[in-house]
């Protein structure tokens, strides 16, 4: 299979912020990649890049059979983009959005509208397609812009953090909607801060942090790196924390991390809530107290442990940051 | 040729979007209908009395100053539509888009057109209301709007370039109004420019505001009579003068907004 996104040494600078720094990509024809990293990790810088938006430093990039920088009008014929923040007119309806994407495109009057009304269709948007956006709820916007990057059914995709602030319950349906599209043999660039909405969508994943490649792979192949799911027990009392690592050694699949100021024992294990709960009863059975117990599947924070032997940085926690989602 | 085509047709898809704004958006609605309004009225009617103009009537006078005045401000809907455009992120869906690129910028200016017409006839169902008349010929009279129209497009293109420059709506709002507002008050729009002091004289007699409002009131007979013969060449041949003005405002910002346009990026 050929490659359909092809970038190398991609580069980017504002000012003294170092945005990418010597980027290569390459997605297969109808795969789903996943580029994910914290905040301020480059992954809309990349994408600015592959969709034209943006004029990178250096480096080249190929989308769809074109150049980026030498063919930008013939690649923006053959992408959707469906960015961060919803890119729709407020005061238009639905249907009208969609239209004018259409037109844009070059559909044609008829074929514009009967595209507009079939997405909103597909969409659920059917009936919310005569109000203006303003009256949308996050999730209806979402999915609106989602249609507007359909419109002209292009072959490549790119959804930067399509899910990024929405409930739980909107970003479950938007994948769901996603996950249909691929079927259907697109191919698709989806930037994430979400290990689990990369596993849940992408074939192949690369972990990006300041602008550079830090791990790439399957989702297997990454969770394997983070060590898959944790079992976290906080011992009632620090005389216990010894003998509470003996025990659970026999049920830890790799090394573990012990932080005495909290009492905290995590430790990767695999087999889910049954392993966990033999884990308890031999703590049990051991006499030790606990004051709190739980399972944890891989965070973005455990891949960066992983990949990285540090923390997300502090810094690209921001405002509207959820990376902390899932911990708490 | 294609090219012009494809920009042709964008920038109707575009104009009809902004155009949509204005039944949508009530600010606006309000902004384009009742504020000429209000400014004819106080004009004619507190200023009216006090101001004595031999030979006519103030109210006719003002007219086309109010007029000229106003479509200026107008050109402030291009600035701050666009500003508004950027920091959303319909922008990005634009530029995504294999459209033609000037065609959000041409598309914008032209929409514009549509607010200044509406505008215009507005304010001219006002002045006739307060006693303001044509009294040259109903071509004289189109010619009149044309160049009013005209002037106020041309103009739209600066604010446009400010527009792409400025980092939000409220800015691009105050700072036109600092400028707009002096250099429209520095002309003949309210006052004959024989009354003003020195430096603001010369100011006035060169302002493409003044050779606008003049051209305006002489293609609507409004000059009063027995008024003095302007003494400098932009108010002897006023119609020449504002059509140059509006050619090389063209020429100058329309290139710089569209590269500008190109270049801008939404920082996120």
């Amino acid at each position: 299979m050929s490659n359909v996104i092809e970038a190398s040494g991609l580069a980017k600078r504002y000012g003294e912020v170092v945005a990418l720094d010597g980027l290569d990509l390459a997605v297969e024809e109808g795969s789903v990649f996943g580029l994910l990293g914290p905040n301020g990790a480059g992954k809309t810088t990349a994408v600015s890049i592959l969709a034209t938006l943006l004029i990178p430093d250096s480096g080249s990039a190929r989308v769809a059979g074109a150049d980026v920088l030498r063919e930008p009008a013939m690649v923006r014929e053959r992408i959707g983009l469906s960015g961060q923040y919803a890119a729709l007119d407020e005061h238009l309806t639905g249907f009208e959005n969609l239209d004018m994407i259409g037109r844009l495109y070059r559909l044609g009057r008829s074929r514009s509208r009967a595209r507009s009304r079939e997405l909103l269709e597909v969409f659920d948007l059917t009936d919310a397609g005569n109000r203006s956006v303003k009256t949308y709820s996050g999730g209806m916007r979402r999915r609106l812009d989602l249609a507007g990057a359909l419109v002209a059914s292009p072959p490549v995709l790119f959804l930067d953090e399509p899910t990024t602030g929405l409930d739980p319950r909107s970003r479950i349906e938007l994948w769901g909607v996603i996950r249909e599209l691929v079927a259907k043999g697109s191919t698709l660039l989806l930037t994430t801060q979400y290990l689990e909405e990369a596993d849940h969508l992408a074939d192949r994943i690369m972990v990006i942090d300041h602008g550079r490649e830090i791990a790439q792979g399957t989702p297997n192949q990454l969770k394997a790196l983070v060590g898959g799911e944790r079992m976290e027990v906080t011992i009632a009392s620090i005389d216990d924390l010894p003998r509470s690592q003996e025990v659970l050694a026999s049920f830890a699949v790799g090394e573990f991390v012990v932080d005495r100021r909290t009492r905290k024992v995590t430790a990767p294990i695999s087999g889910g809530t049954p392993v966990l709960t033999e884990a308890l009863g031999a703590l049990y059975e051991a006499g030790i107290e606990l004051r709190d117990v739980g399972l944890r599947r891989p965070t973005l924070n455990d891949a960066f442990l992983a990949l990285t032997g540090q923390q997300v940085p502090k810094s690209d926690h921001q405002a509207k940051d959820v990376n902390h989602r899932g911990e708490g | 040729m294609k090219g012009i085509i494809y920009l042709f047709a964008d920038s109707l898809v575009i104009a009809k979007r902004n155009v949509i704004k204005i039944k949508r958006v009530p600010e606006v609605l309000v902004f384009v209908l009742l504020s000429p309004i209000m400014f004819v009225l106080l004009f004619a009617y507190v200023f009216g009395g006090s101001i004595d103009i031999p030979g006519g009537s103030y109210r006719e006078f003002l007219i086309a100053g109010i007029f000229a005045q106003t479509v200026v401000f107008g050109a402030t809907f291009t600035g701050a539509g666009l500003a508004e455009d950027m920091q959303k992120g319909i922008i990005d869906r634009f530029r995504s888009l294999p459209m033609s690129q000037a065609a959000v910028l041409v598309g914008r200016t032209a929409s514009d057109v549509v607010y200044n017409v509406l505008t215009l006839l507005i304010m001219g169902l006002t002045g006739l209301v307060v006693g303001w008349r044509i009294h040259s010929s109903i071509w004289e009279g189109l010619a009149g709007f044309a160049l009013l129209l005209a002037f106020s497009y041309a103009f739209s293109w600066t604010m446009a370039f400010v527009g792409l420059l400025v980092p939000s709506v409220e800015v691009i709002n105050n700072a036109s109004f600092m400028v707009i507002f002096p250099v429209t008050f520095v002309a003949n729009t309210f006052v004959p420019v024989e009354n003003l002091p020195g430096v603001l004289r010369i100011f006035a007699e060169w302002n493409p505001i003044s050779a606008l409002t003049q051209a305006v009131r002489t293609l609507f007979g409004n000059i009063p009579f027995g008024a003095p013969e302007p003494t400098v060449w932009p108010l002897q041949n006023p119609v020449l003068y504002t059509l140059i003005w509006a050619v090389v405002i063209i020429v100058i910002f329309a290139p710089l907004a569209v590269s500008r346009y190109k270049r801008a990026v939404k920082q996120s």
